[in-house]
């Protein structure tokens, strides 16, 4: 199994997912510059967290043009697994790989800390080491994090399973005071229909080990290497 | 030839953003204002383009394709010489 870490300029979680894919779970790993228009060999691509092109324009405007994106696309044709965290999410919407758009947050101010979220699709690669409703505990650390879809798309992202992860309580309770930025039906990560590619604004990443005060996020590169294993 | 290009969110779509800059104006006792909706303006410059129906075509990809998000976004534009 290899993984491959996006690298845009202006990304800046990059080498923490390289940490957890090498060093915690023990993977292959490579970086893949944004100029890099082939993804063979790979199977499974990680948009990591950070600021591609300085989001000029937009969050994730400029990036959805690059050379990586369209191999992206292709890669993810293929059924290859895709795990966009924050800014990668951002992106992910932007190529259309997922429906949907982030907004400035809500209260309008830069959002750094930990959150609940809870677990609502244990049955794709990204969470099948999850059980139905477990709550993680993990940061986020965003200013445009507002899940806005209209409500044809939520309703159709419920019907179909693809809401993967909400803000939530501690307890899983799904409530407007565990909502951080305004999230359209607390949702905080999504999947597509095909169930291979997921976008989440929490960093899974930052939370893989206790040293970080949280290791709640690992489960979510475990569950990829065991769904990898399996095929 | 210019275009300007007038980008704002949907109607539909909340501007928390336009209701900041609302009540910062109601702050200053401006009693007539009703609401507030923030945007971005871009300015193109064209050049090689001598009819207006071809710089209309070009401009509405550009504001569809790049400016614009279309699941929050819409835009006008005008043509100026």
């Amino acid at each position: 199994m290899h993984w491959g870490v996006v690298v845009f300029p202006g990304s800046n979680c990059d080498h923490d997912a390289y940490h957890v894919i090498h060093r915690v779970i023990g993977q292959p790993v490579d970086f893949i510059w944004h100029e890099c228009n082939k993804l063979q060999g790979y199977d499974a691509i990680v948009l990591p967290g950070g600021f591609a092109y300085g989001d000029y324009l937009r969050t994730g405007a400029i990036a959805k043009f690059s050379p990586v994106m369209k191999a992206v696309q292709s890669f993810a044709a293929a059924g290859g697994l895709v795990l966009g965290i924050c800014n990668g999410f951002q992106i992910l919407c932007e190529s259309g790989l997922l429906p949907g758009a982030l907004m400035r947050n809500h209260g309008l101010e830069f959002l750094c800390k930990h959150v609940h979220i809870r677990t609502e699709n244990i049955l794709l690669p990204f969470t099948q080491n999850l059980s139905p409703g477990q709550v993680l505990k993990v940061p986020i650390a965003h200013m445009e994090g507002n899940y806005y879809a209209d409500s044809m798309t939520l309703d159709e992202l419920e019907a179909n399973q693809q809401v993967v992860f909400r803000y939530s309580t501690e307890e899983g309770e799904i409530t407007k005071e565990s909502n951080p930025n305004g999230s359209a039906r607390n949702i905080a990560g999504i999947c597509n229909r095909a169930g291979n590619v997921m976008g989440m604004m929490p960093h899974p990443e930052r939370a893989s080990e206790m040293l970080l005060g949280s290791e709640d996020g690992r489960v979510i590169f475990e569950s990829m290497v065991g769904s990898l294993v399996a095929r | 030839m210019k275009a300007e290009v007038i980008v704002s969110l949907k109607k539909t779509v909340l501007d928390p953003q336009g209701k900041a800059i609302h009540h910062a104006i109601e702050s200053l006792g401006f009693r007539s204002v009703t609401e507030v909706r923030q945007g971005k303006v871009f300015e193109i410059q064209l050049t090689g383009i001598q009819d207006e129906a071809t710089a209309r075509e070009e401009v509405e990809r550009i504001a569809r394709e790049v400016l614009t998000n279309p699941v929050i976004e819409e835009f006008s534009f005008i043509l100026k010489n």
